[in-house]
C-alpha cells in the first residue's frame, strides 16, 4: 500500500486515488501538428526510478497532484498540487 | 509413542474439561489446549495422512509450522480444511476429523499407494501427460480429464464445503506508532520500550497467550518475568491483539493482520464477525516473530512419534502432556538439551545423541544429573516403525558419508537440526535473508523500510540476550542509535547436517513433509536439470503447500547446494510472500459478498417504479426499469407494446442514471468548445446541443447533450457508463492542462431526477402537468430548446426538447426529492393518453430503430467517422482529439463503420456479438460484427445495429452473413443505413 501526502488531505492510502499517467507531459495546443501530439501521447518513457506522476484524489477532494515517485521502491519524494496557481499559493502560505 | 498427561505442570486448567469429537469419537481435554495437545493426551497418534503418498501422519511440531496433524475442523458448511491441530485452541464441542483418507485415517486404503510411490516422484505430472492437455492441447483432452480426476482424488488436502460461508468477516483499519509482532521475550520488551517513551503500540500475537518461548519453560522465575512485562504493557496502553497474525507485510508501514475473533469460542457471539481482516498503518515495525526448529531429513522421517525436539518441550511444558516414555534426542546444536533433561525429570527414559563429536560440553554434565543418556558423533539413519517410530537406527559419520551404527528403541524420537528465524515478513518487504554459515541460518537483512528485527527472529537464541535484543530493536525503530546483542549463543557450535543416508538407500526422507517431497525428488531435479531454486521449487513443489516450506525450504537448499557442488547462499533462496499463514478468502472480502458486493444506486424513483410494475436490470451499478410488463406479457411482448406505444402515443423513461455535471464560469463556453469535437462557443441560452467528445488519441470517449442555462452555467450530460469517468477527465483537463481557465465543474447526477417524456402525444402529456401550458408550445420551446417552468404544485424543472427515441420528446428534470411527484403528475396525464411506461429494453429498441449509438457501439475502439458521426466534428476549431484522430490508421477507407442490418429472410432473427461475414468465409474475424439486435415494432421485423468494414455503401445489394458459432449458425442478412427508421427525422421536429 503506497501512502500518499496529499496536500489538501495529509496522507492518505492509494486506494483513494486513482493514478494518472506521466506528469512530466506537456501537451502541445491544440491546433499543434499530429506528430507532436503523436509525441506526447505515444512516445512514453519508462522510466526504472524515480518519476513525476499525475494521480487524482479520487475518494477525496478531487485534486489533481503531482507526484516524485520510484518506481523500483514506491518511495514518494515530493507532492504537490497540479494547477500551478494552487501550488504557489500553498508555497507561500507555508 | 505413549503419551500421557501429567498430573501437574504446565499451563493447562485441570480443573475445566472441555469435550471434543476426532473422527466421531469423543475425547476431553482442557482449558488451555490445542486440538493436537488434547489428542496426544489422549493417545491419539495418527492425525493426518500424507498428500502423495497417504503415509501416517502424527504431530511433528508445536505450531505454524506443523506439516502433519493437518485435519478439518467443523463439518458441514462450516467445515474448515487444512487446519494444523497444533494451531487450533480447544473449545468445548470441537469437532474435527482426518482429511485426504478413506475410510479414515487410521486406516486408509489409499496408503497402497506408497508402494507405487515413484508415479509420483518430481516432475510427475509433467513427464506422464507431456504431449497431453494441458501441456499441449489438440490430443488426448479425454484421457487427460479421466486421469487428472484421479490423481485429484488420490492426492490431495481437506475439501472446503461448496456451499456459501454462513460467516460474517470485518475488514477494520488502525494505525499506530510502532507494531510489534510476537510477544515472546524480545516482543514484550519491544512493546514496552516503545510505549513507555510515549509511544502509541499495537502488540500482535498469533498465539492465544502472550509470551512466545517464555510459555514452554519452567522455571517459575520466567512466568514471573512474563507476567511483569503483561501487566507493564497493560498500564503503558499498549494495544494487545493476541490470536491475531500479521501474515503480511507492505510499502510504508502497512501490515496485514488476521484476527480469530470466535474460531476458538463453544458459542459464536451472534453479532459478532468470526474474524476481522485488519489493516494497520505504522510508523515502524518491530518483527520478533522468534525461530522455527528444522527437522533432519533421514529415511521415514515422517514417522508418528518423530517430532521436533522443541515441540516436545512445549507439549512438556506447557500442555502438561510428556510425549513419550522412552525417548531418544538427536541433535546437532546444544538447544535440545534442556528439552532432554526437563523430559528426564518429568519420567522419561532419555538418551541423548549428539551429531557433535564433542558432544554439547558444559551442558552434558548437567545431563548426567538428569539421568540422560548422552551419546555423541551420531545422528537419526532410519526411523523404525510404521504406524508409529518404535526405533531409531543411528549412523556414524565417516567421512564425507554415513556408515550403519546401532539401533536404539523409543516411542519417541526428537530431532533438531538447527533452528530457522522466521524472516518471512521481512522478505514480503523484498529484503533478501542472508546466509550465516557459522549460525547454519538465513539471518536478515537490512531492510530500506522501517522493518527491525528481534530476538530470535534475528538469531539470537538466548533468553536473555532476546530481551535485550527487543529494547535495542525498539529503540533502533525509533531512530535511537543502539547496540543490541550479536547473532548466536551457544556454547558449543551447531555442525550442520541436513540429511542423513546411505548412498544408495532407497528409502523415503522428506525434505518437505506437507506435499511429501523426498530427497530423492529435490536430486532427480538435478539430475534433470533443474539447477535454479525457482526452476526446484515449481518442479518438485518443494515449499508450496500450506505452510510455505517452513518446514523443508532450508534442507531442500542446501542438497541442492551439494548436489551443485555449491555453497548454500550462492545458490539463493526463494522470496516469501503473504500470507504468512493461510488467510480464508472470506476475511479478505469481508462484506463486500451478496448484495454487497459492488455499491448500489437506485434512482430516486426507484420505488416508484416498482409500484408500478417495473422489473429491474443492472445498468452499471445502477438499477434500473427493464420493462413494464403487463398481467401475462413476457419480456419481448413487453418492450414491443412499450416501444409501440411510444411511436404511436406517449411513453415515459426514467433516465435519472445519465451524468450530469453542472460546468459553471466566464469560460466554461470556451472550455466545452475544446473538449466537444462540435461547436459549442456559440450555443445559445436555452438551447441544448448533442456532443461527442473525444480521448487524445481520436477515439470516441463519451456522448451526450449540453442544455445552456445562463452566460457562464451549462449542465452536460453523459452516458450513465461514463459519468465518473467523464467528471475526472474534465477535472484533469481544468486542472492540469488549462489551468488558466476559469471553469468549475461539479457532479450533480444525484440531484437531478429526470424523465425522457417522449411519443406523438408528449407534448399534451406534458403540458397537463404545467403551471403554464404554454411553456412547452412549439413556438416555446422548439427542437433542442431548453426552458425552466413548474410543473403543478409549484415544482421548479428544467425541460429540454431532445429525442433519443426519434419521436417528438422531453427531458424532464426535478430535484431528486420530487422525483416521485413528478413521475405521479406524468404518469396521470399520460396514461389516459394511452401512454406507458417504458424501459431499457424498449429504450433500446427505439434506438436501434433510429441507429443512435450507446455503449455497445462507442467500445473505446471508434473513431467519429466509424460511428457515422464524423460530420459532426468541427473543422473551424481545434478540439481534444482533433490532431490525432486525423492518423492515417484511422482514416482508412475500409475500417469498420456503423451500419444497421436486417435478416435477407425477415421473419428471421440473429445475435447480438455475430461477426459479419463474407458469404463462404466464415471463419476468422470476419469483416464486422453485430453490437445490438431488436425487434423493430415500426419495422415489423428484427434488425440490428453494428459495424462492419467499409460501411453500408461498400455493401449495398450484396449479402453478408451474421455467423454466431457458438450459439446457433449463419443468417443471411443485409447491410443498410443505421438509420432505419424515419431517416429524415420528421417525427422529431414535428
Ligand atoms: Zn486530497
Amino acid at each position: 500500500m503506497i501512502r500518499i501526502p496529499c496536500p489538501f488531505c495529509g496522507i492518505r492510502d492509494h486506494s483513494e486515488f486513482t493514478y494518472g499517467g506521466d506528469g512530466s507531459i506537456t501537451y502541445p495546443a491544440l491546433d499543434a501538428p499530429l506528430q507532436e501530439w503523436h509525441d506526447a501521447v505515444f512516445q512514453r518513457e519508462n522510466i526504472c526510478g524515480v518519476q513525476t506522476e499525475t494521480w487524482h484524489h479520487v475518494n477525496g477532494c478531487r485534486m489533481w497532484i503531482l507526484v516524485d515517485r520510484d518506481t523500483m521502491t514506491h518511495e514518494i519524494h515530493a507532492v504537490r498540487p497540479a494547477h500551478p496557481d494552487l501550488a504557489k499559493a500553498l508555497e507561500s502560505s507555508s | 509413542m505413549s503419551a500421557t498427561r501429567l498430573t501437574k505442570g504446565g499451563r493447562i486448567d485441570r480443573s475445566r474439561t472441555l469435550k471434543l469429537t476426532w473422527d466421531g469419537k469423543s475425547y476431553d481435554g482442557f482449558v488451555g489446549d490445542t486440538l493436537a495437545s488434547a489428542l496426544m493426551a489422549s493417545g491419539t497418534q495418527i492425525l493426518g495422512r500424507s498428500f502423495k503418498y497417504h503415509r501416517p501422519r502424527g504431530v511433528m511440531s508445536a505450531g505454524v509450522e506443523e506439516s502433519g496433524a493437518i485435519v478439518t475442523l467443523g463439518t458441514g458448511v462450516r467445515a474448515e480444511p487444512n487446519t494444523k491441530a497444533t494451531m487450533q485452541e480447544l473449545f468445548d464441542g470441537l469437532s474435527a476429523h482426518g482429511q485426504n483418507a478413506w475410510p479414515n485415517v487410521r486406516n486408509d486404503v489409499g496408503s497402497v499407494l506408497g508402494l507405487f510411490g515413484r508415479f509420483f516422484s518430481a516432475g510427475f505430472y509433467y513427464k506422464t501427460f507431456m504431449g497431453l492437455p494441458p501441456f499441449e492441447w489438440g490430443r488426448g483432452t479425454g484421457i487427460w480429464m479421466q486421469y487428472e480426476k484421479l490423481i485429484r482424488k488420490a492426492a490431495g488436502m481437506g475439501e472446503a464445503s461448496r456451499l456459501a460461508d454462513p460467516d460474517a468477516y470485518d475488514h477494520a483499519h488502525a494505525f499506530c506508532d510502532v507494531l510489534v509482532v510476537g510477544s515472546g521475550p524480545a516482543g514484550l520488551n519491544a512493546a514496552l520500550t516503545a510505549a513507555q517513551q510515549g509511544k502509541d503500540v499495537i502488540l500482535v500475537e498469533q498465539d492465544f497467550e502472550l509470551g512466545g518461548d517464555f510459555l514452554n519453560q519452567t522455571d517459575p522465575a520466567a512466568e514471573a518475568r512474563r507476567i511483569e512485562l503483561i501487566t507493564a504493557l497493560q498500564a503503558a496502553g499498549v494495544r494487545i491483539m493476541t490470536r491475531t497474525t500479521a501474515f503480511g507485510l507492505y510499502d510504508y508501514g502497512t501490515a496485514g493482520l488476521l484476527e480469530r475473533v470466535t474460531d476458538h469460542l463453544a458459542l459464536k457471539p451472534e453479532h459478532s464477525p468470526r474474524q476481522r481482516f485488519w489493516t494497520v498503518r505504522a510508523g515502524a515495525t518491530v518483527l520478533a516473530t522468534g525461530a522455527l526448529e528444522r527437522m533432519v531429513c533421514f529415511a521415514d522421517n515422517d514417522r508418528p512419534g518423530v517430532m521436533t525436539a522443541a515441540a516436545a518441550r512445549s507439549y512438556l511444558n506447557r500442555f502438561g502432556v510428556l510425549p513419550g516414555q522412552n525417548i531418544v534426542v538427536t541433535t546437532n546444536n546444544d538447544s535440545a538439551y534442556a528439552t532432554a533433561a526437563e523430559l528426564a525429570v518429568a519420567g522419561a527414559s532419555v538418551t541423548l545423541v549428539d551429531l557433535r563429536p564433542e558432544g554439547g560440553g558444559s551442558l552434558s554434565e548437567v545431563m548426567a544429573d538428569a539421568s540422560v543418556a548422552v551419546r555423541t558423533g551420531l545422528a537419526p539413519l532410519r526411523a523404525c516403525g510404521r504406524r508409529a517410530v518404535n526405533g531409531v537406527q543411528l549412523a556414524r559419520a565417516e567421512g564425507n558419508s554415513w556408515a550403519t551404527a546401532d539401533t536404539l528403541p523409543c516411542d519417541l524420537l526428537l530431532v533438531s537440526g538447527g533452528w530457522s528465524p522466521v524472516v518471512n515478513l521481512l522478505s514480503h518487504r523484498g529484503a533478501k535473508p542472508k546466509w550465516d554459515a557459522d549460525l547454519a541460518c538465513f539471518l536478515p537483512a537490512p531492510c530500506p523500510d522501517n522493518v527491525v528485527m528481534a530476538g530470535s527472529a534475528s538469531g539470537i537464541w538466548q533468553g536473555d540476550a532476546c530481551e535485550a535484543s527487543g529494547i535495542a530493536a525498539a529503540k533502533t525503530a525509533l531512530g535511537q542509535a543502539v547496540e543490541g546483542p550479536v547473532p548466536g549463543g551457544w556454547d558449543t557450535p551447531i555442525k550442520p547436517v541436513y540429511e542423513v543416508g546411505l548412498p544408495d538407500q532407497k528409502t523415503k526422507g522428506f525434505v518437505d513433509p506437507q506435499h511429501d517431497v523426498t530427497s530423492s525428488d529435490v536430486r532427480l531435479a538435478h539430475q534433470e536439470g533443474f539447477v535454479s531454486v525457482e526452476h526446484l521449487k515449481r518442479y518438485t513443489t518443494l515449499g508450496m503447500a500450506t505452510d510455505q516450506g517452513k518446514m523443508g525450504n532450508v534442507i531442500g537448499l542446501a542438497l541442492m547446494a551439494e548436489a551443485l557442488g555449491k555453497e548454500i547462499p550462492n545458490v539463493g533462496t526463494t522470496r516469501f510472500r503473504p500470507p504468512y499463514t493461510p488467510v480464508a478468502i472470506g476475511a479478505l472480502a469481508g462484506r463486500n459478498v451478496g448484495d454487497h458486493f459492488r455499491t448500489l444506486r437506485r434512482t430516486p424513483m426507484h420505488d416508484w417504479n416498482l409500484r408500478h410494475g417495473a422489473t429491474m436490470t443492472d445498468a452499471g451499478l445502477w438499477h434500473r426499469p427493464w420493462y413494464y410488463a403487463r398481467a401475462g406479457e413476457t419480456i419481448t411482448e413487453a418492450y414491443i407494446r412499450e416501444a409501440a406505444t411510444v411511436r404511436q402515443a406517449i411513453g415515459i423513461c426514467d433516465v435519472s442514471s445519465l451524468g450530469k455535471i453542472a460546468v459553471q464560469g466566464p469560460d466554461a463556453s470556451e472550455f466545452l468548445n475544446r473538449v466537444y469535437s462540435n461547436a459549442f462557443a456559440k450555443l445559445p441560452i436555452g438551447k441544448a446541443r448533442y456532443g461527442i467528445m473525444l480521448r487524445d488519441d481520436g477515439i470516441v470517449m463519451d456522448d451526450g447533450t449540453t442544455w445552456r442555462l445562463s452566460e457562464t452555467d451549462f449542465l452536460l450530460t453523459t452516458t450513465t457508463a461514463n459519468a465518473g469517468k467523464v467528471m475526472v477527465w474534465l477535472e484533469e483537463l481544468l486542472q492540469l492542462r488549462w489551468p488558466d481557465l476559469k471553469v468549475h465543474v461539479s457532479s450533480v447526477s444525484d440531484q437531478w431526477a429526470g424523465v425522457s417524456v417522449a411519443g406523438p402525444k408528449a407534448r399534451d402529456g406534458i403540458a397537463a402537468c404545467l403551471e403554464d401550458p404554454d411553456a412547452i408550445l412549439a413556438e416555446n420551446l422548439p427542437f433542442m430548446g431548453v426552458t425552466r417552468t413548474r410543473l403543478n404544485g409549484g415544482i421548479d424543472c428544467l425541460i429540454a426538447r431532445i429525442s433519443f427515441s426519434g419521436e417528438l420528446a422531453y427531458e424532464v428534470y426535478v430535484s431528486a426529492g420530487y422525483g416521485e411527484r413528478m413521475m405521479d403528475l406524468l404518469w396521470a396525464a399520460a396514461e389516459p393518453l394511452e401512454g406507458c411506461l417504458y424501459g431499457l429494453e424498449a429504450l433500446g429498441a427505439l434506438r436501434i430503430e433510429k441507429g443512435h449509438v450507446t455503449g455497445a457501439e462507442l467500445d473505446g475502439r471508434v473513431t467519429i467517422d466509424d460511428a457515422g458521426l464524423g460530420k459532426m466534428a468541427s473543422t473551424k476549431k481545434p478540439f481534444i482529439g482533433s490532431a490525432l484522430r486525423q492518423r492515417p490508421e484511422l482514416l482508412r477507407p475500409d475500417r469498420p463503420q456503423l451500419v444497421g442490418i436486417f435478416p435477407k429472410d425477415r421473419s428471421q432473427t440473429f445475435n447480438g456479438g455475430a461477426l459479419l461475414c463474407k458469404p463462404g468465409v466464415t471463419e476468422g474475424h470476419g469483416e464486422g460484427w453485430v453490437t445490438a439486435v431488436t425487434h423493430s415494432p415500426a419495422l415489423g421485423h428484427w434488425i440490428g445495429i453494428g459495424y462492419i468494414s467499409g460501411g453500408h455503401g461498400d455493401w449495398q445489394g450484396k449479402t453478408a452473413i451474421a455467423t454466431d458459432p457458438v450459439r446457433k449458425g449463419d443468417i443471411e442478412v443485409e447491410i443498410v443505413s443505421p438509420h432505419m427508421f424515419d431517416p429524415e427525422g420528421e417525427r422529431m421536429h414535428g
